[in-house]
């Protein structure tokens, strides 16, 4: 297999509070290769946003990377001097957040905001920078006349727009994506979706794409990672996952969404709520909710096992597992 | 000038005045600056409950060598009439700090009167209120209160009205800003549809919810009520014969006590007047961080990697 | 246009309010205080300005008092302050001795502003730091200490125990005011004192409230986004926190003016120093009624002023303003 362009491995995060260390991100690994979509999904509080900016390096206290490697190309961005890795900072990749209101810099222009980026890798400055900056705007679809505003003088998809462009402009390997639709309304959601995938397609980036909407995940990704309280619950292909779900916590969120064309079903949904990280359960931490439920459940945890193609986090699949090996 | 820019931002729940009294004492104690501040305040109300038990002689009898620096028997010495000042300190206590009280408390209420009613009546009521409230927030404090000082009768009750005319817009406008976040949730449409009238509502409803933001008003005037009552004394303004903290040092500075050998007869009440604002403001910084986590001191591990930034 | 045209509501009202105040504190006053003031005006002051202080006062004249009011604010409108118990103008003597107290008030404000405000962005942003523990809490209570006792240590130390600054006064007595180079010299040892002991009342707030805002908006995503786009560290600081942090700041830097003015009457009380502030304090021990109000106007006007300033500032910095 080729080198990954990312390898996450084993990677802890804990938020330091006043009454104790709090797990949110727990052993988790997983690679991308390049040109690859991944899509990171789970419920709110399951970990998947705290992975993201500790996979970026943008963790602030009380958040810590608590163990594990984050290789770039094979170098470990955890251990990196500052200074190196800003220099991989969005000239090896990029960072698109949730709320572009929140995200731009209320009092930059777009121009400003952009040339200074520019500024900082590489001193493109002048009518280099402009030109680049008109570039990137034209390539999301956005008249470059826009570039004078600020933020607020632009609608909500013209402004998640102008991030994703601010985001290519130094064309980088992977870019990084916060639910950067959850903000919109259908419509611009699959305009900006359509986009994407489009530039994803002629500038060959990869994608890490963390959403809890299983519908984004199905038709954009190549690969999936389905997230339960901070662990990994399942990992597979995209086709692998929606056509045949392992984990009863993806089957559950499968269950949760109607389909179009499909037969009238009944929607099931997942009773109970994510578990409080502090006082994680024992033993596997969907068992409380799991409709599989067994009594070794309780009390052991369970590694991630392969199983074909998949990897799940399910005692249902430890033989299987042992009898691959 | 807002201590505290940040308005807390979820107002406890009604029913919570409960547990309220507990949680916040445990957390006085957890916060070392609270503690600290609490024990300065603890520390002279005592001593104004109770001067006898710590100072060892008379104020205000002139039975001693003047102008002495301190010794054994007169711990900050004595002044140019020959009077203990160590005793005067202590004994200037209790009005010191009821002028302060008082003044507080007064302010504060009539700041939330006006804060409250002005954020649930609304409308022009709410416009002409606040138009008088920013201007007594413009008008210059000081220049304002010597204005009026110079030209009531001087003594405690002046000084408490003019402190209480000055003081009262402060915090006004948070308490506004609190109120309007309250005004229409719902344990208070519930009382409008039960047919409460205003009042009611204001006073049973509205203002315990807001309990906190009253604590803090209250300690922040106090911190600048201290200083203002002191620093009006200081320049002439209060009666000489009173026993507080700014008349000593008005008679201190007549008597120019720097130059002449007993400084402690003006830097005693002086450090006395910034001991008492401190003890408030260190609670109130407290409270601040009590009431807005993201103030709290923050936790570092120190790790061999890289420190994050 | 709407906003500016209500803050100039605001001002128009404030001023009408401290003309009120000056017209009515005389006539409440309990005592005789009026006639106190009137008679020792009655040697020294012209018939004119006498006649306009009777009218003020409502005594000597019979008339309405709402006919007294309204020649009272017209004759403030036209410039009239009466003149002091020395029978100069008002307006001329406050002009006098403006430019020092502008000097010594309008350089420790504009320092303490600034090293109050970048300190608090720095300590704010190394939270967690060393400087973040130790500095704002203390410059906190420092700023909570009343003016006098600062100046009162800052006498006993530096002028009566070292001995290294001088005790009083703008200049040494005797010397010629010049633009000399030992003048000026002489000029500014005197101004150490009094302008240190602003200076350290006024930063202290400045670091809290700098600190706290920072605080806040460093939690803000664009700040993180600044740093993901692998900025220098000083740059996001500066640019995207430090920038949006100071706005809450300026507005409150307007209305601390009211504070500042006050401390720096305490502070030339303290120090005898010949501006506005010992001007007022004097004017209040020798019952000059006139130059008080005149000095009360002032300050209030002053403190407009730095309200309109600290309003253009933020329709400067804050592009989302300008569309208001």
């Amino acid at each position: 297999m080729a080198e990954p362009l990312l390898e996450v491995d084993a990677l802890s995060v804990d938020y330091l509070t006043e009454s104790g260390d709090v797990r949110a991100v727990d052993d988790v690994s997983f690679r991308v290769d390049e040109g690859e979509f991944l899509g990171i999904v789970g419920e709110s509080g399951c970990g998947k946003s705290t992975l993201l900016f500790a996979v970026a390096q943008l963790l602030s206290p009380p958040g810590e990377v608590a163990g594990g490697a984050v290789a770039f190309h094979g170098t470990d961005m955890v251990r990196l001097g500052r200074e190196d890795l800003r220099h991989m900072r969005w000239r090896d990749y990029s960072l698109v957040m949730q709320s572009a209101m929140n995200a731009l810099n209320p009092m930059k222009s777009v121009a400003a905001q952009f040339s200074d980026t520019l500024a900082a890798h590489g001193g493109a400055t002048g009518d280099e920078a402009r030109g680049r900056s008109v570039e990137v705007m034209q390539l999301v679809g956005i008249d470059p006349v826009h570039l004078e505003s600020y933020p607020h003088q632009l609608s909500g998809g013209m402004r998640q727009r102008a991030m994703i462009a601010m985001a290519l402009l130094f064309t980088p390997q992977l870019v990084i994506m916060d639910e950067p639709t959850s903000a919109l309304d259908v419509v611009a959601q699959q305009s900006l979706m359509t986009k994407v995938k489009d530039l994803q397609h002629r500038l060959g980036f990869a994608v890490i794409f963390v959403t809890h909407d299983m519908s984004l995940v199905s038709r954009y990704s190549d690969r999936v990672l389905v997230m339960y309280a901070g662990q990994v619950a399942e990992a597979a292909t995209t086709d692998a996952i929606f056509s045949e779900p392992r984990h009863p916590y993806t089957r559950g969120l499968m269950s949760a969404f109607p389909s179009l064309r499909g037969p009238r079903r009944e929607l099931l949904g997942i009773p109970g709520r994510p578990p409080d990280l502090a006082h994680p359960p024992t033993g596997c931490r969907f068992h409380p909710r799991c409709p599989e439920v067994m009594p070794q459940c309780l009390t052991i945890e369970p590694d991630l096992y392969a199983v074909g193609q998949t990897d799940v986090r399910c005692l249902l699949y430890v033989e299987q597992a042992k009898q691959a090996v | 000038m807002a201590v505290t820019e940040i308005a807390l931002s979820e107002p406890p729940v009604a029913g919570d005045a409960t547990g309220a009294p507990r949680r916040f004492f445990r957390a006085v104690l957890r916060n070392r600056k609270a503690t600290v501040g609490a024990l300065i305040l603890l520390l002279i109300a005592f001593v104004a409950a109770f001067p006898g038990a710590v100072a060892n002689h008379p104020p205000e009898a002139t039975l001693y060598a003047p102008n002495a620096g301190p010794s054994s028997s007169h711990l900050l010495g004595t002044t140019s009439l020959g009077q203990d000042v160590f005793s005067q300190l202590v004994y200037s206590t209790r009005l010191t700090l009821v002028v302060t009280l008082i003044v507080s408390l007064i302010a504060t209420f009539v700041s939330m009167i006006v804060g409250v009613t002005s954020a649930y009546v609304g409308g022009v009521t709410d416009r002409v209120l606040m138009v008088i409230t920013d201007v007594f927030l413009i008008l210059p404090v000081l220049p304002l209160l010597i204005l009026l000082a110079a030209y009531l009768p001087p003594g405690v009750t002046s000084l408490t009205v003019v402190l209480c005319i000055t003081s009262w817009a402060f915090q006004a406008r948070q308490l506004r800003s609190q109120g309007q976040t309250l005004r229409n949730r719902d344990f208070l449409l519930a009382a409008r549809a039960r047919g409460e009238r205003g009042i009611y509502i204001i006073l049973v409803e509205i203002v315990p919810t807001m309990t906190s933001l009253l604590v803090a008003s209250f300690l922040s005037l106090a911190v600048y009520v201290v200083g203002f009552a002191a620093t009006l004394q200081f320049l002439g303004l209060g009666n000489s014969s009173e026993l507080m903290w700014g008349t000593m040092l008005y008679n201190a500075q007549q008597a120019s006590a720097l130059e002449a050998g007993n400084a402690w007869w003006a830097l005693g009440p002086g450090a006395a007047v910034a001991l008492l604002g401190t003890g408030f403001a260190l609670v109130n910084y407290a409270f601040d961080e009590i009431g807005n986590p993201a103030l709290r001191p923050v936790r570092r591990r120190r790790r061999r990697g890289r420190a994050t930034a | 246009m709407r906003y500016l045209g209500r803050r100039l509501g605001l001002f128009v009202v404030t001023l009408w309010a401290a003309l009120t105040v000056n017209f009515i504190i005389p006539r409440v006053m309990p005592g005789n205080e009026a006639q106190a003031v009137l008679a020792s005006f009655r040697g020294t002051v012209n018939a004119a300005a006498l006649h306009a202080l009777e009218i003020q006062f409502g005594t000597g004249v019979h008339q309405n008092v709402f006919v007294s009011y309204f020649q009272y604010l017209g004759n403030c409108l036209t410039g009239q302050f009466g003149v002091t118990a020395q029978n100069v103008p008002v307006m001329s003597e406050i002009g006098s001795k403006l430019p020092w107290t502008l000097g010594l008030v309008g350089v420790t404000t504009v320092l303490a502003f600034v090293i109050g405000t970048f300190v608090g962005m720095i300590s704010a942003w190394r939270r967690g730091g060393r400087l973040d523990s130790v500095l704002p809490p203390s410059l906190f209570i420092v700023s909570t200490v009343p003016v006098f006792f600062i100046g009162l240590l800052l006498i006993y130390i530096f002028a009566v125990k070292l001995n290294w600054l001088p005790l009083s006064g703008n200049y040494s007595i005797g010397a010629t005011p010049s633009f000399s180079l030992s003048f000026v010299g002489d000029v500014l040892k005197h101004a150490i004192l009094p302008g240190l002991s602003l200076v350290i009342v006024t930063a202290g707030l400045w670091v809290y409230s700098m600190r706290n805002n920072m605080i806040t908006t460093v939690a803000e995503d664009y700040v993180k986004m600044g740093r993901a786009k692998g900025l220098p560290n000083r740059r996001v600081m500066f640019d995207y926190a430090g920038r949006n942090a100071i706005l809450p700041n300026l507005t409150g830097f307007a209305m601390q003016m009211g504070y500042v003015l006050g401390g720096s009457i305490v502070v030339e009380y303290l120090f005898s120093y010949p501006g506005l502030g010992y001007l007022f304090y004097t004017s209040t021990t020798d019952h000059d009624l006139p130059l008080m109000q005149g000095l009360f106007l002032f300050y209030t006007l002053a403190v407009l002023v730095c309200v309109l300033i600290a309003d253009l500032a933020t329709a400067l910095l804050d592009p989302r303003s300008r569309e208001a």
